[in-house]
């Protein structure tokens, strides 16, 4: 097997708020392999975004405590000196944010937005940079590159935005793409237009990518793993067959039976009841028991289950939940 | 048109002030037959509407009439005034801008710092304290005390530039502080604002350096409130510092405004005002030009 791209070790992230101190993100580890494909999934507030956040240094530090480990080839992203941090932005990961109409800045050229990325690692003259800017708008698929190179954002739509975005991301050839709910904003001809491109992206040059997203339809089509995030904790991973078709945790049980089915009448979307625990107040015991339908052993509400191996597995990795009551789901 | 509109305001108001320039003019003791010949001259003895329609058709035509008072053309009185005005407001403007840009940015990037603290209570100063005490103390400790700077007075440029520039400085120094102060408060939190935006962090992780992110993507982006305060700060202090002119003896149209006032001598008055209208609307009129160069969504 060959030496993963990243490992996430035992992630902890607390953010000081006005009310008190959020648990963001809760001993989540990892790891993502050369061209694979890992998604983290969770509903609004679950922290993924805040946990990809965290390995870059994105965070404000001034309100930000980021704890554990998270090695990009071996070597510590939460360890790292500022100046190292920047080096790695960019060559090391390359990010590509949610929303489209606001991440690119409305004062520069997309041209320019790209030549400076590519101009900050390394000796690039400006018109090797802008002629690589032109070839990478081409290869995410932008009409006429030559000319959107000398676009404003706002004279793009979201879809040609979300490309620039991904040209950005890629113009330093990173190691790994963290995709933070990439494709949320878009509607859903241009969302798999975009997912296309970063499989064939991911093909051509091996990138491991981490694929952030509360929409189970996209993770089918494209993770090799996934990870279900809940109050801050990874609740379940495995194969995506095993998660999305044997799932052993309740609440990934909820979230799939929260897909809505076109076949059923339209008067009545599942939901899974409540909202999810506040990070400043998380529940002692398993963080889903408040919300959970199940509820079946006693330790539920007392002692925070273990992610634990549930079942056999289909795929070579170990399927995984955090729950006392993996038997009772499987038998519903 | 919106001079026509100020203009009637103007002319208006200015009558409406209670006080007769012709008797002010001729003192405590005067006759009948001078006060009529004096108000003949002046149009004064004529209907308002028709002395307005006089004045305002002489007035397009650029001719602003005579001051009651000095007998001199009032567009001879004002360019005599203009130098003077406009030397102060650019260096106040400059006093303004070199406070405010580096002292609002750095408590931006530090909100809640103790850098962040001392320029919000600098800039509250500022806003707060009475020019004319600001202008005292400082003429007692650099002139009197410490007696590098003279207290007041202009000299043109061309003459002495080494006295136009002694005597610039402090009158650039209070009217800059007060300005600097409210382009501060500006700039923290325009600054604030673009720091905040999705796309601040897009430069970031795509590893630019902290010096290029801040330049490009934060301060490029919150030049256009700042644009906007300056302009409005240069046309306030186009139209006369009026308080500073005069504990300064700075001899600028603030003064001549005021003398105005206080002789009721209607021509200069109406004259000033019309001349400070002029400057807000060619001010607004660059600031939406500098709008267009900036920000590349409002070109067509």
């Amino acid at each position: 097997m060959t030496a993963p791209v990243l490992e996430v070790e035992d992630l902890r992230v607390q953010l000081r708020t006005p009310r008190g101190t959020a648990h963001v993100v809760n001993g989540l580890s990892y790891s993502v392999g050369p061209g694979e494909t890992v998604a983290v999934v969770g509903e609004s507030g679950s922290g993924k975004s805040v946990s990809v956040l965290a390995l870059l240094g994105l965070l404000p530090a001034r309100t930000a405590t980021v704890s554990g480990r998270a090695l990009l080839h071996g070597e510590d992203l939460l360890a790292m000196p500022a100046d190292r941090l920047r080096e790695v932005r960019g060559p090391g990961v390359g990010m590509v944010f949610q929303d489209p109409m606001t991440s690119l800045n409305p004062m520069l050229t997309v041209g320019r937005q790209l030549v400076e990325g590519i101009r900050a690692h390394g000796e690039v003259p400006k018109t090797e940079a802008r002629r690589r800017a032109v070839e990478l708008l081409g290869e995410v698929g932008l009409p006429d590159p030559g000319r959107a190179v000398d676009r404003y954002p706002h004279e793009l739509s979201g879809g040609m935005r979300q490309r620039v975005m991904i040209a950005i991301a890629l113009s330093n050839s990173p190691a790994l793409l963290i995709a933070d709910e990439a494709t949320t904003a878009l509607d859903v001809t241009v969302q798999a237009q975009i997912i296309d491109l970063v499989e064939k992206l991911q093909a051509d040059h091996g990138t491991g990518v981490v694929w952030i997203t509360h929409d189970l339809g996209v993770v089918a089509g494209i993770a090799d793993r996934v990870l279900v995030m809940y109050g801050g904790r990874c609740v379940e991973d495995g194969t995506v067959d095993d998660v999305l078709e044997r799932p052993a945790h309740p609440y990934t049980r909820g979230l799939l039976g929260a897909l809505p089915d076109l076949t059923a009448p339209a008067d009545e979307l599942a939901t899974v009841p409540g909202v999810p625990p506040a990070p400043t107040a998380l529940p002692s015991g398993c963080v889903f028991w408040p919300r959970c339908p199940v509820r079946a052993d006693p330790r539920c509400e007392t002692e925070q289950p273990p992610l634990a191996v549930v079942g056999a597995s289909g795929g070579s990795l170990p399927h995984r939940a955090a729950t006392w009551c993996a038997e009772e789901v499987s038998l519903v | 048109m919106v001079l026509a509109g100020v203009s009637v305001i103007v002319f208006s108001l200015v009558h409406l002030v209670p006080g007769d320039p012709v008797r002010l003019a001729l003192g405590t003791r005067f006759d009948q037959d001078t006060y009529d010949a004096l108000q003949a001259r002046a149009g004064l003895d004529q209907p308002l509407v028709q002395q307005f329609l006089g004045w305002f058709g002489r007035a397009v035509t650029g001719d602003l009439g005579v001051s009651f008072r000095s007998g001199e053309t009032v567009t001879s009185q004002i360019a005599e005034r203009l130098p003077a005005t406009i030397t102060l407001a650019f260096a106040a403007i400059l006093v303004a801008l070199l406070i405010a840009v580096p002292l609002g940015t750095l408590s931006a990037l530090r909100p809640r710092s103790a850098v962040d603290r001392v320029a919000t209570v600098l800039s509250q100063f500022g806003i707060s304290v009475p020019d004319f005490w600001m202008a005292i103390v400082l003429i007692l400790v650099f002139a009197g005390t410490l007696g590098w700077l003279p207290s007041g007075g202009y000299v043109p440029l061309t003459e002495d530039p080494g006295a136009w520039l002694a005597r610039l400085v402090l009158p650039a120094v209070v009217t800059g502080v007060v300005s600097g102060s409210v382009i501060t408060r500006f700039v923290r939190s325009s600054v604030l604002e673009a720091l905040g935006s999705d796309h601040v962090r897009t430069a970031q992780a795509k590893g630019l350096p902290g010096r290029q992110v801040l330049t490009w993507h934060v301060l490029r982006n919150a030049l256009l409130p700042l644009v906007t305060v300056t302009g409005v700060q240069l046309a306030y202090l186009l139209s006369g510092v009026v308080v500073v002119e005069i504990v300064f003896s700075w001899p600028g149209l603030g003064q001549l405004a005021l003398q105005a006032v206080q002789a009721r001598d209607y021509p200069v008055l109406q004259g000033a005002i019309l001349l400070f209208a002029l400057v807000f609307l060619v001010i607004n009129l660059v600031v939406d030009l500098l709008y267009t160069a900036i920000d590349p969504r409002i070109r067509r």
